[in-house]
């Protein structure tokens, strides 16, 4: 067909069909010069047209929005050469040994692609680790020690630093100058075998080995030796002002030992036989806060007590009796008697750093047969060696300019000591100063030269903490900063091979049988059992020459004294720049981030002191003969009336951010009896308010439990005895059916766990209260630090928590008067945590789903669709949900770990870090369910008991806390509560019925119900 | 709908107004200059809202860890500001779709500004709302949206989703019913409208009104089915809010009185707000004829009987914790009255119990003073209600060791205050801009053309020879 269209043309061009023309046809303005023929370029907008330019416009606006939204790069550069033993999101686990001065723990260290991330017990000796050793992790990353080895000051490098130091020795030695290695007591034998060798080239040179927490006179009154105490042998306990279980010795074993005998068993043929624990003392310690019976002393009155105590057993076995002055001192008698009875387990401890005390209290041990049970025999406990005489000669030395030059070894007496200030003044006169701590401390400030040691992770060691046992480190990581272990300075400066690892290995090898390899088996377990290499005979003591002494220098008074004690987290100060330590609420006051001054409630009265209100207290001024310090006050209910007590630890000035100017320094405070350094002061002792207003940061203010049984369940033994489940509270309710117990009546159809249904005991008879959960928790859920004006706001983070509660004489009708504490209260420690409820009210109440309930009875939060409306921990009864108020990583107002890289390598891999506004809780270790669930599903089998286990329950010294899946009927959770369901289980206020998966175990005391009774009567009589 | 007015009844509007004073006295304020004391208390609103911005801005910056809250009082100034401001915000509804219904003809000349006040109000809540979320800006969360993340849904059982659910729809019926009475008058302004721009605005948002018969048949139409609507959201959003504490476990909230006890005091508050903003209007827009005595004393009474039930569900939860004999909920109880909240206890008593008692007399209820001064203090006392509830029974629950206090910080007392700064930049505006009162509907209940006077024509007329287009309108009515 023809095509009869019209057509039209656009030009002449078109219809001559001209090249040009068609070359242009489809464009929109057919004869614009193409780009082609300029040569432009749209982008340099030489030659675009509007199209392009939209273009241009167009990818420009989506550039910039996408570039503006792109989040921040952070590379992660793979292994080029991967590490044999390294596998990426695979743990490593290390034998080592936790040592700092005299405390020494054996480890296990838990690495992740090459970093230490966890701390536990190694099982081979003893899995009781403290607080501080949980915490020593992170002394590892801190980026504040020092980062080279430093002359006057100034970063050098090693060999110029061994050169002048080994110059500056052998002048000094070739002019016959003393040399003196000063330290804390080194429990590693080859280390004290470098020293040896230090000496041997340096003839003229002395270790001299002090204590800040020194024990001194225990050792002389015992033949230069601790004894090797074994609590778990002792039927009845009397310690005289030692807190074995928080600070003294070895608390961690200590408490594992004391815990053995406080193991109750509901079942018929169970255990109901408890040890009865007395504790006479000034402060009230953890010690104190978990004995059956307390009294307190003031501290002139310590000799006394434990002289009356001795005649009162005396008396009772037929020993000659001995004439001391009297004391009026409760219990004493009474503890007496308990003592004899139980003759051949029982223990008397004393905390006294007085010779002659100790004395008396070695003699009361032998009239008990203590030795050989209670007291194990031929075997010694390493970890104090210090003498406190020898430092104070030393420092005379120093101060009439005999010294020619000084090392001190790890430690810093000029903070530390009681005459450090003496000390610290007069280091000027010595020509050759060194310093191996790890920072420029106190001491190390005033030193030429600082040649920093590595941190204990980064070390090769060995350690003996009883003798024995040896325990050996291992690096877990090569040195972080250009630190040299002290042991390798040593080497050097002696002229021999710096090669510490191999001094070790060569020791070990020759002294294992078995050489090279049993040194290497050694190393991977960690642990070696020997023959004690010491002996030990039941000392010999002057007991009247100790007697004459304690009557001269004991003196009942009605003047105020100081006592000087140490708290369970801070320790002697030395962790003092960890901030998981500054964060520890210490076990009784539940204050940290400071030292305060703590008087009984009689004494602030007398002193004209108000009662502190919530976290608000007064400061003031504690002086004596001159010196004085100033800080805030607190109450502490079951101190000694006319004393005050503060913590040492603190007031440190070269530690770094998080120890600098918080607290006061109380070591200038000791004073000295017999030459030993006492941890008191009955001098002139002035308390007196300033006028200035001050908070002490804490994390409970209300001590009392408000006589809610559903909260806290306690009972006698004797009563236990008849009943099993006397103390316990189980409310019921009147329905059309009868009564019922109130947890039967339930509006909810409950949860169906078909798997595994994990659960919680926890046994509020065996806690201490010590926090080495707390802290255990902390590093292993990247819990963050928040300092000391958020836990002033109350908005600290632990997901575990110790709730502590004193008992109140008040009646239960009484509300005002049940908010006060008694004078010398019973406690009781709460550990509190998430509590997995089956029926659980904060999953009801969340908007968004961000805090579901598992398969497997977790009460999970999914940190990522939480919105922050805090509903959940509105609604939570126990109070366990933790906001993040603010973001506490990477912030400068939270300057701790999480503000800088190498704090941050402490960060468990294994947690989420939580971001800002978002809820957060305990997740009962969810991480490690799902890693056990993982390795058993690998080798096809289901998780074994004890295979799956929270940290707080792994780290507990008592092992109150019992972990494990309630659907496994062999599962040791299983078989506890199958028994204490009808004994001493119970729920924390269950019968709001919200069925919580975890079990507390009732308080059972060893005490007598009319004493119970009658005490709180005398005391209320003395109240009103 | 008949405006019938009982010829016993006192004139609802006094001064002898014709149709034509009407429309001059209300719209004198819109198509004025504004006032020297608009300007005043416009740039005191303005100045309060950029202080309260940067407050705002800063929390949300920064956290609201700058909030005094803590690990055991959770919420505190922002729920209770959040529930406040609900409460407040139902008056309007109440008196535009109740009394509406219950043909109550004196609220015609507040309900224009109870309604305004009503949305005013609960922005500021649902400013609480996004304020106290840790993170704000996940807002949407909290909305059944499809998401990209499977069936990741909200959660129906918190009563916080019915709370997001109750305050979005009262929002939005509120704004639609507001909005739709404004409609008339939006016209009037229009046909009077000297200038381009305001020819053009008010033509744009008064949709072409004409004024048609039919017009004005369908507006009665919608209005009644929005007042339907609306009647029970009156009863449902603070019963709603109510059940965030009702449904909980915590000593003090949980309890069933909640939802009758909270709309009482919901209502009782707004009653409170819309006569302090009243009698605020009255003197500085000169509208004495039109909101009378009568208004105030009407007002006055309701707020005698809401915040008597309110003081009876008072002692009836003191009376429940003492006889239920739980420990928790007795000790709760105890503490409020005698424990370290006990200032705001008493705060809350004295103001929401015994104040409004003084209403019995009628000299007071007349008062104008009086009035004034007892509806802040009611307010006060409705926002001390709230802390009390919130924080004296978080403060101290079940475990004695988690027992803290609370205190503000400047940013709680900054957040607080740029509600109100909100509240009252949006308030002026709108009594800038929008007539303050419903002209059409004040017309209508007008004695001068009620039913009493049957002479239409003659009424007819004299509107024609005032304003022809009003009277049209009313007569239409």
């Amino acid at each position: 067909m023809e095509n009869t269209k019209k057509r039209y043309w656009r030009g002449i061009e078109e219809l001559k069909n001209e090249p040009d023309f068609v070359k242009n046809a489809h464009r929109e303005f057919g004869d614009a010069p193409s780009a082609d023929a300029k040569g432009g370029e749209i982008f340099d907008g030489t030659d675009s047209n509007r199209r392009d330019f939209l273009k241009v416009l167009g990818f420009g606006v989506s550039a910039v929005s996408l570039a503006a939204c792109q989040a921040p790069v952070k590379n992660t550069i793979p292994y080029l050469n991967k590490p044999d033993d390294v596998e990426p999101t695979i743990a490593n686990w290390y034998a080592s040994t936790y040592i700092d001065g005299g405390d020494c723990s054996p480890i296990l260290v838990k690495t992740r692609e090459g970093r230490p991330v966890k701390i536990e017990g190694n099982g081979v000796f003893n899995t009781a680790l403290s607080a501080r050793v949980h915490a020593s992790l992170l002394s590892l990353y801190d980026n504040e020690k020092l980062k080279s080895p430093q002359i006057a000051g100034k970063p050098a490098d090693w060999k110029a630093v061994d050169g002048e130091i080994m110059a500056g020795l052998a002048k000094i030695a070739a002019a016959g100058g003393q040399i003196r290695i000063v330290s804390n007591t080194i429990v590693s034998p080859t280390t004290k075998k470098v020293i040896g060798d230090f000496i041997s080239k340096y003839p003229t040179a002395k270790h001299i080995t002090y204590d800040a927490n020194s024990l001194s006179g225990l050792i002389t009154a015992n033949g230069g030796i601790l004894p090797n105490y074994n609590f778990a042998n002792a039927k009845t306990i009397v310690s005289v002002g030692a807190d074995f279980l928080g600070t003294w010795i070895s608390p961690a074993i200590f408490s594992s030992q004391w815990a053995k005998n406080r193991k109750l068993d509901s079942s018929k043929e169970g255990n109901k036989q408890m040890s009865r624990h007395y504790q006479f003392e000034t402060i009230m310690s953890t010690t104190g806060a978990n004995a059956d019976y307390r009294a307190t002393y003031k501290p002139s009155q310590e000799g006394l007590v434990v002289a009356a105590l001795y005649n009162a057993v005396a008396a009772k076995v037929g020993g000659t009796t001995i004439s001391s002055p009297a004391v009026k001192v409760e219990n004493i008698e009474k503890a007496a008697t308990d003592l004899v009875a139980s003759k051949g387990a029982s223990l008397v401890v004393s905390g006294s750093n007085d010779a002659e005390v100790q004395k008396v209290v070695v003699a009361i041990n032998s009239l008990l047969g203590a030795y050989g049970s209670t007291i194990t025999s031929g075997s010694s406990l390493n970890y104090r060696q210090g003498d406190d005489a020898s430092m104070s000669s030393f420092i005379s030395e120093v101060k009439s300019g005999q010294v020619g030059a000084v090392i001190f070894y790890n430690a810093n007496p000029v903070y530390n000591h009681p005459k450090g200030a003496e000390l610290g003044e007069a280091l000027s006169k010595v020509a050759l100063t060194i310093s191996t701590n790890d920072r420029a401390d106190e001491t190390g400030i005033l030193c030429k030269y600082n040649t920093p040691d590595s941190h204990y992770l980064e070390s090769w060691n060995d350690a003996e903490p009883q003798s024995g046992t040896y325990s050996f480190s291992q690096p877990t990581i090569s040195t972080i900063f250009l630190t040299r272990q002290a042991q390798s300075s040593l080497l050097k400066w002696a002229g021999q091979n710096a090669d510490y690892a191999a001094y070790l290995a060569a020791n070990w090898s020759s002294k294992l049988s078995g050489g090279y390899s049993a040194w290497s088996k050694a190393l991977n377990d960690g642990v070696v059992q020997m023959t004690p290499s010491s002996s030990f005979n039941v000392p010999q003591t002057g007991l009247q020459d100790a007697i004459a002494s304690i009557a001269k220098n004991y003196k009942s008074s009605d003047k105020l004294e100081l006592a000087i004690y140490e708290k369970v987290g801070m320790g002697t100060g030395s962790q003092a720049n960890n901030p998981w330590l500054q964060e520890f609420p210490e076990p009784v006051s539940k204050a940290c981030w400071a030292n305060y001054a703590t008087v009984s409630l009689a004494t602030a009265k007398k002193l004209g002191l108000a009662q502190e209100v919530e976290l608000d207290t007064l400061e003031v001024e504690v002086s004596i003969d001159g010196k004085s310090v100033k800080l805030p006050f607190l109450v502490q209910p079951g101190q000694a009336d006319d004393t005050v007590a503060i913590a040492i630890g603190y007031g440190r000035t070269k530690a770094g951010k998080s120890a600098d100017g918080v607290g006061v320094n109380i070591y200038p405070f000791a004073s000295f009896v017999n030459g030993n350094i006492s941890f008191s002061n009955v001098g002139n002792v002035q308390v007196k308010a300033t006028g200035e207003q001050a908070q002490i940061a804490r994390t409970q203010t209300h001590n009392t439990v408000m006589a809610r049984e559903a909260v806290v369940q306690e009972t006698v033994l004797s009563e236990y005895q008849k009943n099993v489940k006397a103390g316990r509270y189980e409310p019921t309710i009147l329905t059309a059916e009868g009564k019922k117990s109130a947890m039967d009546v339930s509006l909810w159809n409950g949860h169906k766990y078909n798997n595994h249904h994990w659960g919680m005991v926890i046994d509020l008879n065996s806690c201490t209260g010590c926090g080495s959960c707390v802290v255990s928790c902390t590093s292993e859920n990247n819990v963050p630090v928040v300092g000391r004006q958020e836990v002033i706001n109350r908005r600290e983070m632990h997901w575990l928590r110790i709730d502590r509660y004193y008992s109140s004489d008040a009646q239960a009708e009484d509300l005002s008067g049940l908010e006060k504490a008694s004078a010398n209260p019973e406690v009781v420690f709460q550990p509190m945590l998430c509590q997995h409820c089956n029926n659980a009210p904060c999953e009801t109440v969340c908007p968004v789903l961000a805090t579901t309930h598992s398969t497997e009875g977790l009460n999970q939060m999914t940190y990522n669709r939480c919105i922050g409306t805090r509903y959940c921990a509105n609604n939570c009864p126990y109070k366990v949900r933790r906001f993040n108020w603010f973001r506490y990583f990477q912030t400068d107002d939270f300057d701790f770990n999480l503000n800088n890289d190498l704090g941050r390598m402490v960060l468990n891999p294994d947690v989420t870090v939580r971001s800002r506004g978002v809820m957060e809780k305990c997740s009962f270790c969810v991480q490690r369910i799902q890693a056990g669930k993982l390795e058993a599903k690998k080798e096809k089998r289901r998780p074994k008991d004890g295979e799956i286990i929270t940290a707080c329950a792994q780290s507990c010294p008592t092992n109150a806390i019992t972990f494990g899946d309630k659907n496994d009927p062999e599962s040791a959770i299983s078989k506890i509560l199958a028994i204490e369901k009808e004994g001493r289980a119970f729920g924390v206020i269950e019968e709001i019925n919200v069925s919580p998966n975890i079990s507390y175990l009732v308080k059972v005391r060893n005490k007598d119900r009319a004493a119970v009774k009658e005490e709180a009567k005398v005391e209320h009589k003395e109240h009103s | 709908m008949s405006h019938v007015v009982s010829p016993i009844r006192e004139k609802l509007v006094s001064g002898g107004k014709s149709y034509h004073d009407v429309t001059q006295d209300i719209c004198r304020q819109v198509e004025g200059a504004p006032t020297k004391e608009w300007k005043i208390a416009f740039g005191i609103s303005c100045v309060i809202f950029t202080y309260g911005a940067y407050c705002l801005g800063y929390t949300w910056w920064q956290g609201i860890g700058v909030w005094g809250l803590n690990k055991t009082v959770g919420w505190a100034w922002d729920i209770t500001n959040f529930v406040w401001w609900v409460g407040i915000g139902h008056a309007g509804t109440l008196i535009s779709a109740v009394l509406l219904l219950f043909r109550q003809k004196w609220r015609t000349s507040i309900n224009r500004s109870a309604e305004a006040m009503t949305i005013f109000a609960v922005l500021c809540a649902a400013s609480f709302i996004l304020a106290h979320m840790g993170r704000p800006w996940l807002f949407h969360w909290a909305l059944p949206l499809p998401n990209t993340f499977g069936s990741l849904w909200v959660n129906f059982n918190s009563p916080l989703v019915w709370d997001v659910f109750a305050i979005s729809t009262y929002l939005s019926v509120s704004l639609v019913f507001w909005y739709m009475g404004l409609v008339p008058d939006l016209a009037t302004i229009r046909d009077r409208a000297q200038t381009k721009a305001s020819k053009f605005w008010y033509g744009l948002f008064s949709l072409g009104w004409t004024g048609s018969a039919k017009t004005w048949a369908r507006y009665e139409y919608v209005s009644l089915i929005l007042a339907g609507i609306s009647t029970p959201l009156v009863l449902s959003v603070h019963t709603i809010v109510s059940m965030d504490f009702a449904t909980s476990v915590i000593p003090g909230w949980h309890t069933t009185i909640f939802p009758p006890y909270f709309v009482a005091g919901a209502i009782f508050s707004g009653f409170a707000m819309v006569q302090t903003l009243l009698l605020v209007t009255r003197v500085t827009f000169k509208l004495e004829d039109y909101i009378t005595i009568e208004h105030i004393e009407m007002m006055n009474i309701v707020i005698t009987v809401t915040g008597s039930i309110v003081g009876i569900a008072y002692l009836t939860e003191f009376f429940i914790a003492w006889y239920s004999g739980v420990e928790y909920e007795s000790y709760c109880f105890v503490n409020r009255a005698t424990g370290p909240y006990w200032w705001a206890y008493w705060m809350m008593m004295t103001c929401n119990v015994i104040s409004p008692q003084v209403f019995w007399f009628k000299k007071v209820r007349q008062s104008i003073l009086l009035s004034f001064v007892i509806s802040v203090v009611v307010n006060i006392g409705m926002w001390f209600e709230r802390f009390v509830i919130i924080v004296s029974s978080l403060h101290r629950d079940y475990l004695p060791s988690s027992w803290a206090m609370f205190s503000p910080t400047r940013y709680d007392i900054g957040d607080y205050l740029f509600s109100f700064g909100l509240f009252f930049t949006l308030f002026f505006l709108f009594a800038k801009f929008l007539p303050v009162i419903n002209m059409f509907e004040v017309k209508a209940v007008m004695k001068g053309v009620s039913t009493k006077y049957p002479k239409k024509q003659v009424a007819h007329k004299q509107i024609e020879k005032e304003d022809t287009k009003i009277g049209e309108e009313v007569s239409e009515s």
